[in-house]
C-alpha cells in the first residue's frame, strides 16, 4: 500500500525538523560527484552498444513549402551509408513540457528554416555527417508568403491563453488619477537554453521493446511522448537518463533525435545513436520568445500603487499553444485594485518557441522590475522602500492569501548584506577612473506548483537505504537531497544512503521541469520513508511520531534497538505518492527574493560590468545548502546574460536563426560573473510540501536582469528599456 | 591509422581519417570523460592535455597526434583515487549538470602550470614579472570553458585553493 498525501491542508506537522539524523539542509558532496570530475557519469549517447550505427541529420535550407524530392541514390552509394530515413512519425520540433502526447510530426512539411528534413544512418559518425551534408533536397515553394517579423503588420496576432489574462477596475482612470505613474514599453530578445550537453539519443529495440538512452528532463512524460510518436504502447518504452548534461527547460519534451533514433533502430535492427549538432540544437529545439511589454503603473503620492498594467506581445509558430508567460508574476507580486494583464501572441515563422528557464518571470520580472525604479525615482523614494510599500497582504489578482510571503525579508536581508545603504541617490555619482558606478535593486519572484510523484524507498537488511523514482539530475542536486531526506527520515549516515535515478522503469515523478521537482519527489521519498517508520515503530508496539532513529539506532521511549535487528533480514519497502491538493488552491504559492547589482559603465565605450551581486532568498526549506546555493549562482549568472549579452538574432528575410552556436549566441563565460554572494531566508511553508520545501532552481534570474539595469542608470543616467542592454544602447546616451 | 599514447598507454586505431580527436577519444578509445559541448572550438568542454599542454580535441584531427601523449580526465584521477583538483571540484560543488567539468579540470589542470611558468593572460597589468593567479587571472585563464550550468564562483574556488 502506498502512502499518499493530497495536499488538501497545511502539513504544519513539520516533520523533517523532529528528526534526529541532522543532514536535511546541511551542505553535503553531491554523491555523484566523483563520477562526474573523473568522467565516468555516463551522458546519453556515451553508451557503448555493440553494432551501434550513427545517425545524422539533413536540414531544411527554406522557411517553408514541401519536400519535393530527396537525391537518395547518391548519397546511398556513398561509402558507410545505411539509411535515409523521413518517415512521416519523424518530428517538426520537441514535445512541449508536459504534452504527454506526440508533437507535430511529418518532417516532409517545412515549417521552419532548420527544421530536419532526414536522417542519414551510417557505420560511422564521420560517414553519416558526409553523406547528411551531401544529401540533395529539392522543395516545392509554399502557397503563402511567411512572416517572419513578430512586429510587421502581417503577422496574425492571437490573444494568449485565457487563464493569463486578468482585467479588473479601470487602469486608464487609475492612469489618468494617478499622482504619479509610468508608461512605458519594454522589449526582450529571445533566449536559447544552451545547456552544455548537446542533444543525443542512443535507440535499440529488442524484439517489440524499446530501450531509448536520452538526454531527457521528464521520463513520465516522454515515456508517453515517445510511445505515441511512434505509435506503440507506452509499456514497449523504457527511457533512461541517468546523467543530463544540463536541460533548462530544452530537454523537457520528447525531440527529433529520440524519436528518429527509435525508428532508425527498428529498421535497421541495431542500435542507432543520434547526436544533434550544436547548430541543430540551436535551430530546432525551443527558442525562448522574444517579448514585447507595455507597462503602466499608477502610483498615490506615497508611492502606493492604484493601477498595473503588464500587456505583452511573443510570438509562436502557428498552431503552437505556448505563449511564454510573461505576466505569471505580475499577477501576485504588487498591489494595486486596477489591473490589465495579457499576452498576445504573433504567429510566425521561426523555430518553436517553448519553455527556457523561468519562463514568464525570466522576463517578465526583468521589465518590471525596471518600470518599478522608473516609478521610484519619480515618487521620490528608495526603490527597496517602494517595493516594501507594495506587498499586498492578499494576493490582488485571485484574492487568496498568500502561502508565506518572504519579499519584504528578502528585500532588507538582501540590502544589508549587499551595503545597499552606499548607493548614491542620484545618476552619475560615483566615477572610478574611466567607469561609471551605479547599485541597482529588483525584486524575485516565481511561481511554486506541487506535481504529483512517487518514489519507492527500501531499508535493506545491512541497514542500507535505497531510494528509486524515474526523477532527473540535471544537475539540479536530485541524487543529493533525495539522499538526504531518505537519510534524515531513516536515522541513516549519508554514505548508507543511495539514489537511483533516470529510468521509467521507477516510480514516476514529475521530472525536472518549472522548479517543482525537489518539493514534489522530495515528498514523495518522505512519505515512502514515512512509511518505513511506521513499519520500525509498530516493531516497538509504539507511535511512529514517537521514533528517534539516528546511526541505525531506533529509540522509541525507554525501548531502544538496531535497525538492522528491527529489520531482521526482511528489507522494508516503502512507497510514498504527493499530490497536490486544495492548498493549491486557496493559497498563491511562490518563492521570493531579491537582487542587488553594483555595475561599472565605461564612460566611452558604454561597455557594462557586472562588479557583484548579492541574492536573497525564500524558497520554503533548504534541502541542502551547498546544492542549493550553486542553483541560485546559475540563475543570477543568466540573468547577467539575458541584461547584457544573450539574444537570439534573427534573418528577417527568411526567419533563419543566424546566431547558432556558442561563438555567435553569448552565453556569459568565467570571467563575465564576478563574485557572487547568496543569502537564504529560510523558512517553512506548510502549503507548499510535507517537507515545507518550495522551488529554487529558476528563482535567480527572476528579476536579476531588472536589477543590472537599474544599476546601469543609477551609474550613469542611461535607462536602457530593451533588452541586452549591449553598449550600443548604452553609448548614446552618456554624460559628456 | 594513428597510434597515440593515452594516460600512459600506446594505442593504435583503425579509423576514418577526419575522425577529430575528441571522437577518436568517445567513439574508439572508450573514453567518453571528454565531452563534446560545440565540436567547433566554442566551448571547451572536450579540453585534453596533448603533450603538456591543453587543446580543445575537436578543432584537430587525431591523424595529427600520432605519437603524442595525451592525457585526458580519466587519465587524471580515478573515483577512489582522485587528483587535488578533482577532489577540490567535488567539495567546492564546481559544477551541477557535470557536463563542462572534465574540460574545466583538464583546462585548470594545464592552466595552473602555466602561470606556475609565468605565462600572463589579457589581465597581466605587468607581463614581465610572474603573474600570481588572483581570482581575475583564473576567471580569464579559465574563460574558454563554458559552463551553463554557471558554476563559476565554485570553480574559481575549488582552482584557487588547489594552485595555492
Ligand atoms: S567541443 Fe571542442 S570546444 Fe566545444
Ligand atoms: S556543470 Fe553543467 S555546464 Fe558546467
Amino acid at each position: 500500500m502506498t502512502n499518499t498525501l493530497t495536499m488538501d491542508k497545511p502539513d504544519v506537522r513539520n516533520r523533517l525538523d523532529a528528526m534526529a539524523q541532522g543532514i536535511i539542509g546541511a551542505p553535503l558532496d553531491r554523491p555523484e560527484g566523483p563520477l562526474k570530475v573523473v568522467g565516468t557519469a555516463t551522458y546519453a549517447s556515451e553508451w557503448q552498444l555493440p553494432d551501434m550505427a550513427y545517425g545524422v541529420f539533413a536540414r531544411a535550407t527554406v522557411p517553408a513549402g514541401k519536400v519535393a524530392s530527396i537525391d537518395r541514390e547518391a548519397v546511398l552509394a556513398m561509402p558507410g551509408v545505411l539509411a535515409i530515413h523521413d518517415d512521416p512519425r519523424m518530428l517538426v520540433n520537441p514535445a512541449q513540457g508536459g504534452a504527454g502526447k506526440k508533437p507535430l510530426q511529418d518532417i516532409r512539411e517545412i515549417h521552419y528554416f532548420g527544421q530536419t528534413v532526414a536522417l542519414v544512418v551510417a557505420e560511422t559518425f564521420e560517414q553519416a555527417t558526409a553523406a547528411a551534408k551531401a544529401l540533395k533536397v529539392e522543395y516545392a515553394a509554399p502557397d503563402d508568403a511567411s512572416v517572419f517579423d513578430p512586429e510587421s503588420s502581417a503577422a496574425t496576432v492571437e490573444h494568449g491563453p485565457d487563464t493569463q489574462r486578468v482585467q479588473t477596475g479601470d487602469l486608464d482612470k487609475a492612469m489618468a488619477d494617478a499622482a504619479f505613474s509610468v508608461d512605458v514599453t519594454y522589449t526582450t530578445a529571445g533566449h536559447a537554453s544552451a545547456a552544455m550537453e548537446p542533444h543525443a539519443s542512443i535507440a535499440s529495440w529488442q524484439g517489440d521493446q524499446l530501450t531509448l538512452r536520452g538526454s531527457l528532463q521528464m521520463l513520465n512524460y516522454n515515456v508517453a511522448e515517445l510511445a505515441d510518436s511512434l505509435a506503440v504502447g507506452q509499456s514497449q518504452v523504457r527511457i533512461l537518463s541517468p546523467y543530463v548534461g544540463g536541460g533548462f527547460g530544452s530537454k523537457l519534451g520528447v525531440g527529433e533525435d529520440s524519436v528518429a533514433a527509435a525508428i532508425a533502430s527498428r529498421e535497421l535492427g541495431r542500435p542507432v545513436r543520434v547526436d544533434m549538432s550544436r547548430q541543430q540544437v540551436f535551430e530546432t529545439v525551443m527558442r525562448r520568445s522574444e517579448t514585447r511589454q507595455r507597462l503602466r503603473l499608477a502610483a498615490r503620492a506615497d508611492g502606493v500603487l492604484t493601477g498595473i498594467g503588464h500587456e505583452c506581445l511573443v510570438s509562436n509558430l502557428p498552431g503552437e499553444q505556448y505563449a511564454e508567460p510573461v505576466t505569471q508574476a505580475t499577477e501576485f507580486l504588487y498591489g494595486g485594485e486596477n489591473r490589465m494583464l495579457s499576452v498576445d501572441v504573433a504567429r510566425i515563422v521561426r523555430l518553436c518557441a517553448g519553455s527556457v528557464r523561468a519562463p514568464g518571470e525570466a522576463v517578465g520580472m526583468q521589465a518590471l522590475e525596471s518600470a518599478m525604479d522608473e516609478l521610484a525615482e519619480k515618487v521620490g523614494i528608495d526603490p527597496v522602500e517602494l517595493r516594501k510599500r507594495n506587498i499586498p497582504a492578499i494576493d490582488p489578482s485571485q484574492g487568496t492569501p498568500y502561502s508565506s510571503n518572504t519579499l519584504a525579508k528578502c528585500l532588507d536581508a538582501g540590502a544589508a548584506r549587499f551595503g545597499w545603504d552606499q548607493r548614491q541617490t542620484q545618476t552619475c555619482a560615483t566615477r572610478e577612473g574611466e567607469w561609471w558606478i551605479g547599485m541597482g535593486v529588483a525584486s524575485a519572484a516565481r511561481v511554486h506548483k506541487l506535481v504529483e510523484a512517487s518514489a519507492r524507498v527500501t531499508l535493506a537488511s545491512d541497514g542500507t537505504v535505497k531510494v528509486e523514482t524515474d526523477m532527473t539530475d540535471i544537475g539540479t542536486g536530485t541524487y543529493a537531497v533525495l539522499g538526504q531526506i531518505a537519510g534524515e527520515m531513516l536515522g541513516t549516515p549519508i554514505e548508507k544512503v543511495s539514489v537511483c535515478l533516470g529510468d521509467s522503469a521507477l516510480p514516476a515523478g514529475p521530472g525536472s521541469g518549472g522548479s517543482w521537482g525537489a518539493a514534489s519527489s522530495g515528498s514523495a521519498v518522505f512519505l515512502a520513508c514515512e512509511q518505513i517508520r511506521q513499519a520500525l515503530a509498530k516493531k516497538f508496539q509504539g507511535d511512529e511520531e514517537a521514533l528517534s532513529l539516528k546511526d541505525g539506532i531506533a529509540r522509541l521511549g525507554e525501548a531502544s534497538a538496531m535497525v538492522v535487528d528491527l529489520v531482521a533480514g526482511k528489507p522494508i519497502v516503502g512507497e510514498g505518492t504527493i499530490k497536490p491538493g486544495e492548498t493549491s488552491k486557496a493559497t498563491r504559492q511562490a518563492s521570493y527574493g531579491a537582487f542587488f547589482a553594483e555595475v561599472a559603465v565605461n564612460a566611452y565605450t558604454g561597455e557594462t560590468r557586472v562588479r557583484r551581486m548579492t541574492g536573497a532568498f525564500g524558497i520554503g526549506r533548504v534541502l541542502n545548502e551547498k546544492t542549493a546555493t550553486s542553483q541560485c549562482y546559475g540563475g543570477m549568472t543568466w540573468s547577467i546574460g539575458s541584461a547584457l549579452t544573450e539574444e537570439l538574432a534573427f534573418d528577417l528575410r527568411d526567419g533563419h536563426l543566424v546566431n547558432h552556436d556558442l561563438a555567435e549566441y553569448h552565453v556569459p563565460v568565467n570571467l563575465d560573473v564576478p563574485a557572487l554572494e547568496v543569502v537564504f531566508v529560510e523558512e517553512r511553508d506548510p502549503h507548499a510540501s510535507p517537507i515545507q520545501a518550495k522551488g529554487v532552481g529558476e528563482l535567480g534570474i527572476c528579476g536579476g536582469a531588472g536589477a543590472i539595469a537599474n544599476a546601469i542608470y543609477n551609474a550613469c543616467g542611461v535607462r536602457v528599456r530593451d533588452f541586452p542592454m549591449t553598449l550600443d544602447k548604452i553609448i548614446g546616451g552618456l554624460p559628456d | 591509422m594513428p597510434a597515440l599514447v593515452i594516460n600512459g598507454t600506446l594505442r593504435s586505431f583503425d579509423c576514418d581519417e577526419r575522425t577529430s580527436l575528441l571522437d577518436l577519444l568517445r567513439n574508439h578509445a572508450g573514453l567518453t570523460g571528454t565531452k563534446k559541448g560545440c565540436d567547433h572550438g566554442q566551448c571547451g568542454a572536450c579540453t585534453v592535455i596533448v603533450e603538456g599542454r591543453r587543446i580543445n580535441s575537436c578543432l584537430s584531427l587525431a591523424v595529427m597526434h600520432d605519437g603524442d601523449e595525451v592525457t585526458t580526465i580519466e587519465g587524471l584521477g580515478t573515483a577512489t583515487d582522485l587528483s587535488p583538483l578533482q577532489r577540490a571540484f567535488v567539495s567546492h560543488d564546481a559544477y551541477q549538470c557535470g557536463y563542462c567539468t572534465p574540460g574545466q579540470i583538464c583546462s585548470a589542470t594545464a592552466m595552473i602550470e602555466e602561470a606556475r611558468m609565468g605565462w600572463p593572460s589579457a589581465v597581466t597589468d605587468d607581463v614581465e614579472t610572474s603573474p600570481e593567479l588572483s581570482d581575475n587571472e583564473i576567471r580569464e585563464r579559465m574563460s574558454g570553458n563554458l559552463c551553463r550550468c554557471a558554476a563559476y564562483p565554485n570553480i574559481v574556488a575549488a582552482i584557487r585553493e588547489t594552485a595555492a
